[in-house]
């Protein structure tokens, strides 16, 4: 079999192309493990990543200082803030209260880590009970549940979070759940769907027939079956949960002091001086995008190496 | 046609009444009940129970449900917090400026998005190709905000090509007779000002046209693929037909299917994108309002907002579908 094309729509182009995993009696995950590891999008988007989670991780150890410390708060006065390079010491430079920026940069790598998996977290977890529901018992449980998941897609994603963002305060973990609560409709749909299609298939109609229960076919056969296209949307929602959470804070409903390290909020407040002080914009917004560039295309990636016939949809 | 438009829009009927239970219950979850939330810092609890007997908020739920859907019904969606004037009239002054702004951004998106995603499909794995791929994916992971920053910084800032905020020069008296400035500005024959509103417009617009053209782009590229390699699109070439023609009747005709379903899905980005876009441009529309609404706790603002928008995606959905049997004969047949 020849090297998988970059590409998600050479699917389109090529179509047919055998699954090598069906002739060699490889599992699916391992097949699909094989497709990922030679798509170059999937290792671009996996490296990133795995910096930026490293770079959360080891925040401690790599900012010079702690992320609300304002170590050269003498160094700002109201028309200058120090740029790159400019103060010995502070490498990325200044921010307007006197932060490093250097450090706000790596503890907000840690925060939008905490945000995008907490949140996601929730989207996914709630998503999928819902949507494990609706697609176990059908009929009116399932009329039920789609009627509110309906409804709740009927609100724009964006405006969903910052209603359920208002009901719960101003607060960080506020934020976290709002863009959680967010996601659980599009999970619960996705779920629904791929387990309906699953359903009809043979091997279900085997268990049935060996005399399972529903819940047994449901938790043995059908949900593991109906994974993957819920862990790629988990991974593109860890793109949009970064972003949404800096919408947020850009929104003004972050909450906690102006000085926290965190993407959004420093690009909150750079707006003031985008005039004298462009970096402290551009510097977490590249960040945020970098980042979200990650995980998108490790999303894109996995989709493709989960269900080579999906396209570039 | 009409049958299916109709029970289309009778199915409306459950949705919205089902948002309004919501956002209902929604209200009434507010941290302090609906009273503090309306009164804020000046909630004394003289104060709330004077708002609880006016609004009927001790009134038991059902009834109160019942007065607060037959005020909607009747278009009163409440006072804003932040103005005091009704919300609707709120609205109506402020929706014709992210009109303009999202047709701007809609027209720029599909100008760019369909010929882009066309051309990447048609030079695949050549370098156009991977601008197009480039460019969908900058689109969506670049924060909107960020971009508009970005923009700003760079065309306003820096090289004063364009106004860094607002809708149109203040130093201009121009007459306002629709509230939509263009329009405004050609029907009064006060071109200068027209012209002034379109310059105000483009950086926004082309901030809030980046996630739905690397959508629409994205679409594009990925239907052109499947349609190129389709039996009569060989067949039309076998025929020796121009290829103009094979293009226009044969390729962007059946490709346009699914972007067209897509570009009705942008409704909700543009709304969510001009929340974001409208704040960092100081552009006075329902995008900015809503943002401020979010930060002062307006919330007769924000639910009137909501539901709005929920009617608004829903025709546009609906609007979607017909055209859609428009283009595909045979969705008419069903």
């Amino acid at each position: 079999m020849t090297a998988l094309p970059p590409s998600p729509a050479t699917v389109g182009a090529a179509p047919g192309a055998p699954s090598s995993g069906a002739d060699t009696g490889t599992s699916r995950w391992r097949d699909a493990w094989r497709r990922l590891r030679r798509n170059p999008q999937g290792i671009a988007g996996a490296a990133i990543v795995g910096l930026f989670v490293l770079v959360a991780v080891l925040a401690p150890l790599l900012a010079p200082y702690a992320g609300t410390a304002l170590p050269g708060r003498a160094e700002i006065t109201p028309t200058g803030i120090p740029g790159i390079g400019e103060v010995p010491g502070f490498p990325l430079g200044l921010d307007r209260f006197g932060g490093d920026v250097l450090s706000k940069l790596i503890w907000g790598a840690q925060a939008s880590l905490i945000i995008g998996l907490v949140s996601t977290a929730f989207g996914l977890i709630g998503g999928m009970l819902l949507g494990a529901i609706a697609g176990t018992f059908r009929g009116w449980v399932d009329a039920a549940i789609m009627r509110v998941v309906d409804i709740l897609l009927s609100v724009p994603n964006l405006l969903l979070a910052v209603s359920i963002a208002a009901v719960l305060g101003q607060t960080p973990s506020a934020v976290m759940i709002a863009i959680g609560a967010s996601q659980v409709p599009i999970f619960a749909r996705l779920l629904r769907s791929t387990m309906l299609a699953q359903s009809s298939s043979d091997y279900v109609l085997a268990a049935r027939t060996l005399g399972l229960g529903k819940g047994a076919i449901t938790i043995n056969h059908v949900l593991p079956n109906s994974m993957g296209p819920v862990i790629v949307q988990g991974t593109l929602t860890l793109a949009t949960a970064v972003i949404e959470a800096a919408a947020l804070s850009f929104l003004g409903l972050g909450g906690g002091r102006p000085e926290t390290a965190e993407w959004g909020r420093m690009l909150t407040y750079a707006q003031n001086e985008l005039a004298i002080a462009p970096q402290l914009a551009f510097l977490p917004g590249i960040c945020i995008a970098i980042t979200a560039l990650g995980f998108t295309l490790l999303g894109e990636a996995l989709r493709e190496a989960l269900d080579p016939r999906s396209g570039a949809r | 046609m009409l049958r299916v438009i109709g029970k289309r829009l009778l199915l409306l009927v459950p949705t919205l009444l089902g948002l309004s239970i919501l956002l209902f219950a929604w209200v009434r979850a507010l941290p302090g009940g609906p009273a503090s939330a309306l009164l804020g810092e000046r909630a004394t609890p003289e104060a709330i129970a004077q708002i609880n007997e006016a609004y009927g908020f001790d009134r038991p739920l059902i009834e109160q449900y019942f007065t607060y859907i037959g005020r909607l019904l009747t278009g009163d969606f409440g006072n804003s917090v932040q103005t005091n004037r009704a919300v609707l009239d709120e609205f109506a002054t402020r929706f014709p400026a992210t009109v303009e702004l999202a047709i701007v951004a809609l027209t720029i998106a599909i100008a760019v998005g369909i010929p882009l995603g066309y051309l990447g499909a048609k030079y695949y794995g050549k370098a156009l190709d991977h601008v197009s791929v480039v460019v969908s994916l900058l689109g969506v992971t670049i924060p909107v905000f960020f971009l508009a920053f970005i923009l700003k910084w760079i065309f306003a800032v820096q090289l004063g090509w364009f106004p860094p905020d607002g809708r149109q020069d203040v130093r201009i008296d121009a007459t306002h007779a629709t509230g939509y400035y263009v329009l405004d500005g050609l029907l009064t024959g006060e071109l200068d000002a027209a012209w002034d509103a379109v310059v105000h417009l483009v950086l926004p617009g082309l901030a809030l046209a980046s996630i739905p053209l690397a959508i629409i782009a994205r679409i594009t590229r990925a239907s052109v693929l499947q349609v190129y390699g389709a039996d009569y699109v060989r067949t039309a070439r076998a025929k020796g037909l121009l290829p103009r023609i094979i293009r226009d009747r044969y390729i962007l005709r059946n490709a346009m299917l699914p972007v067209v379903t897509t570009i009705g899905l942008q409704l909700g980005l543009l709304i969510s994108g001009a929340v974001l876009t409208e704040t960092v441009f100081n552009f006075a529309g329902i995008g900015q309002f809503l943002a401020d609404a979010v930060f002062r706790r307006d919330f007769p603002v924000l639910q009137g907002f909501i539901i709005f928008i929920a009617i608004l995606y829903s025709l546009i959905n609906l609007i979607v579908d017909v055209s859609y049997s428009l283009i595909d004969p045979r969705v008419r047949v069903q």
